[in-house]
């Protein structure tokens, strides 16, 4: 994985200095909470409804194991013993003190980590495929694609007061497990006929109120021009997003008000220019960062185990993934069990799997955008001693893309901005098709819940979503379906009037049995939804 | 250390030129789109700079103003500028604050007219931020990038 | 009634107006009736409160202060998922008035 130069460490380290000085300065008066508040947020600090929060950058969900134990210590040392995994791959702490920010900020930094671009508007955290350099099926691996990204992003001198926040994903395969389309900006590196890596360039897609999909800008952007295009693509956002109108900020907007076509021939003529004035880096700090990515040292081993326990096995088909080496799997560390709090994982739990990885995973651990932590490579002969150790830890749940495996935000919780709590849904519903057995019976359903418009719970990529929203003072919950993130993607729709918290978990149960009753040989919700559409859905819940 | 800000005691609090400043009033884009004989404009957010670049050998001074510090627009204003050869004072004006400094001087800005009076110290920590930094933009510093691959 | 409440600037504690100072405790709050503004100006600009404002409140037969709002109300006892870490009145008053 990457790791610090002498210059990255100085760069984070001037950070942790600058953002001393403005708590410092906030703290004495001399910045207004109106002036100091973008630059909290950009350090990834918050103000929520209990204390302030924060979020923790995981650049494309990867970790060491060294950087799990920091978080762990963090979580026991300044917040209450735990974090929480977000969908954007990154960690929150839920109850930190802003005279200790500064404090984090620095320990952070021993050890290559930061919370720059968190938040604010500004390029975000760049989040990637969380089977990187471990999946079969990639072209090469994107890590250092996102990598090259995150150095050109980190404060960008003409990109720090974008209309609005900018997400940024980049993957590598036709496979797209990273929502690449609901991203500001999505990149798929891609090898062209002649063999030449280039990148993909797909603009405007997001979730939030208004959902889009983002249309391919740029079939094929040659890889040593990779970084100029990005420029062009965010100087004409910079020159020309609305700023009128918060809700009407986003990049989406701009794109789907001018059309693909129209944006396209302006980051064009920008990217000409640019091109002409010289803003990409040496082609060979490429390679340089592909080298901090070499494959670990795999060795030959079986490629089958004994399945005799059968929830091992379920395990094993659940929560493995095929990997490029054929001795080896990618396996999911579920941080969803039944009844528990999607993405929050205890500092002693984190400690545990940062052991996992130093001991079965070449010290390497990733953040999943489904809330989840990942061991990229594992020996498949190691596969029972890894699932004996989760299991003992209460992270060996068997549900990855079940219907347990909920992707919720920290909603009324938690968040400042939520209208009505997601966590308790989430807890309700995982617990009762565990306990009836139904999960394995659904099979792959993603539920996805938010608990206010801003979507981060995914509600809009949900197979199931569902959006809590506040009816004169009260928690209501809309119901969609028929959403998808992966390369299939679409926008799920609104079943109908909403429900209140027992409704909806109701409702959730009547669609399953819907699908169960309605599906063919093979097929999972998402594609009996498709086939039969929404109708038979509706007369179930509101016939 | 203030007299390395160029301290004016005029309106511009810090000022990184030799020459004389302009010593009169900018006219709006439109103006300098109509008549020939401005030397000073000032850019407001929603303009395009690029409409200024017919005219950038008779201009001695360009102001972008900042109504918002939160409003970024000139930002790039800046670097378009500086991109298409303009050598002349480019001054940001307007809630021009402390930890805008160091962007703003990246994007080609050498002169700063703040609405609030600064406080030099902080200030001068400012300008200093980054003793690296990792892209190109309007100041022609080496990167780091570059000077990870320079030898 | 009306009561105030906002985060401790420097904690980020929620922090609720008892009429001579702030208190990490709900049932601590006063009716600001119609000084509210007043009060808010002047404790933002001495930092002693971040982020403040008024809120609606009612007191229930037993004399415990219950905001109105439901995100006010999780605001004053802690997250309804993690009772283990609740502000410590949580103990005696118990939860079943927040939802």
């Amino acid at each position: 994985m990457y790791r610090y130069d002498s210059y990255d460490q100085a760069m984070v380290e001037a950070r942790v200095a600058e953002f001393r000085d403005q708590a410092r300065r906030r703290l004495e008066g001399k910045l207004t909470e109106d002036q100091f508040k973008p630059l909290r947020l950009m350090n990834g600090l918050y103000l929520q409804l209990h204390a302030y929060m924060l979020r923790v950058a995981i650049p494309y969900g990867t970790l060491s194991s060294r950087q799990m134990e920091m978080l762990a210590d963090i979580a026991e040392k300044y917040d209450r013993g735990y974090g929480h995994f977000t969908t954007r791959q990154n960690i929150q702490f839920n109850w930190i003190r802003l005279e200790d920010a500064a404090d984090i900020l620095a320990d952070l930094a021993t050890v290559e980590m930061h919370a720059i671009q968190t938040s604010g508007n500004c390029i975000r955290n760049i989040s990637s495929d969380h089977f990187a350099g471990a999946a079969a099926d990639e072209v090469v691996d994107p890590r250092p694609y996102a990598e090259l990204m995150r150095q050109w992003s980190s404060f960008h001198p003409e990109f720090s007061y974008l209309p609005r926040k900018f997400k940024i994903a980049v993957i590598a395969s036709a496979k797209d497990r990273a929502a690449m389309r609901l991203h500001d900006i999505g990149v798929r590196i891609v090898k062209n006929d002649a063999g030449e890596v280039g990148a993909q360039f797909y603009v405007g897609g997001g979730m939030g109120r208004t959902p889009m999909i983002a249309p391919l800008i740029r079939d094929f952007v040659p890889i040593d021009q990779f970084i100029t295009y990005a420029e062009a693509a965010l100087r004409v956002y910079n020159r020309y997003g609305r700023r009128d109108n918060k809700y009407k900020a986003r990049i989406k907007i701009l794109v789907h008000e001018l059309g693909a076509a129209e944006y396209s021939r302006q980051v064009e003529e920008e990217f000409a220019h640019l091109l002409r004035v010289g803003v990409e880096p040496p082609l060979a700090e490429l390679e340089r960062i592909k080298a901090h990515f070499a494959p670990p040292a795999f060795v030959d081993g079986p490629k089958t185990i004994d399945r005799s326990d059968p929830d091992f096995a379920l395990w094993v088909d659940r929560n493995t993934h095929r990997h490029k080496h054929d001795a080896y799997v990618s396996a999911v560390i579920s941080l969803k069990p039944p009844g528990g709090i999607p993405g929050d994982a205890s500092a002693a739990q984190m400690r545990l799997v940062a052991r996992l990885a130093r001991e079965y995973s070449f010290d390497e651990l990733r953040v999943m955008h489904t809330q989840n932590l990942l061991l990229p490579h594992v020996r498949i002969a190691d596969l029972p001693a890894v699932w004996q150790a989760l299991e003992a830890a209460g992270l060996g749940a068997a549900n990855m893309d079940t219907i347990e495996d909920i992707i919720a935000c920290p909603g009324l919780d938690y968040c400042s901005l939520a209208n009505a709590r997601s966590i308790p849904l989430a807890q309700r519903i995982s617990e009762r098709f565990a306990q009836t057995g139904r999960t394995e019976q659904v099979g792959e359903l993603k539920l996805k819940i938010s608990g206010c418009i801003n979507a981060c719970g995914h509600h809009h990529a949900g197979h199931i979503g569902i959006l809590g929203v506040d009816k004169k003072g009260v928690e209501n919950y809309q119901l969609s379906l028929g959403g998808s993130e992966g390369e299939d993607v679409s926008l799920a729709k609104i079943t109908g009037p909403g429900f209140d918290e027992d409704g909806v978990i109701a409702a959730v149960e009547k669609v399953t049995e819907v699908y169960l009753a309605q599906r063919a040989q093979g097929e999972r919700f998402l594609d009996t939804y498709r086939r039969i559409g929404m109708e038979p859905f509706k007369e179930a819940l509101y016939g | 250390m203030d007299n390395d800000l160029g301290t004016s005691p005029d309106e511009v609090q810090f000022r990184f030129r030799d020459d004389e400043p302009v010593d009169h009033a900018a006219v709006t884009v439109d103006c300098v789109l109509e008549q020939t004989n401005a030397t000073a404009v000032r850019i407001e957010p929603g303009d395009d700079a690029r409409l200024l670049l017919p005219f950038l050998d008779r201009l001695a001074l360009v102001e972008v103003n900042f109504p918002a510090f939160g409003d970024g627009r000139g930002y790039s204003s800046a670097r378009i500028l500086r991109e298409a050869g303009y050598t002349g004072e480019l001054r940001a004006v307007g809630e021009v604050l402390i930890d805008q400094l160091s962007h703003m001087r990246r994007c080609g800005f050498d002169s700063f007219a703040p609405d609030k009076r600064l406080d030099e110290q902080d200030a001068a920590r400012a300008f200093a931020t980054w003793e690296n930094v990792y892209q190109r933009a309007a100041d022609a510093r080496a990167t780091i990038a570059d000077k990870r691959h320079e030898a | 009634m009306k009561i105030l409440t906002g985060n401790d600037l420097r904690t980020g504690a929620v922090i609720w107006w008892t009429g001579s100072g702030w208190s990490l405790f709900v049932d601590d709050a006063v009716d600001v009736g119609e000084d509210a503004e007043e009060i808010l100006a002047r404790e933002e600009a001495a930092r002693r409160v971040n982020v403040p404002y008024v809120c609606q409140a009612s007191i229930d037969a037993a004399g415990h202060v219950r905001p109105a709002h439901i995100k006010d109300r999780v605001r004053a006892l802690g997250p309804t998922v993690r009772r283990d870490l609740a502000v410590t009145t949580a103990e005696k008053t118990g939860w079943d008035w927040v939802i």
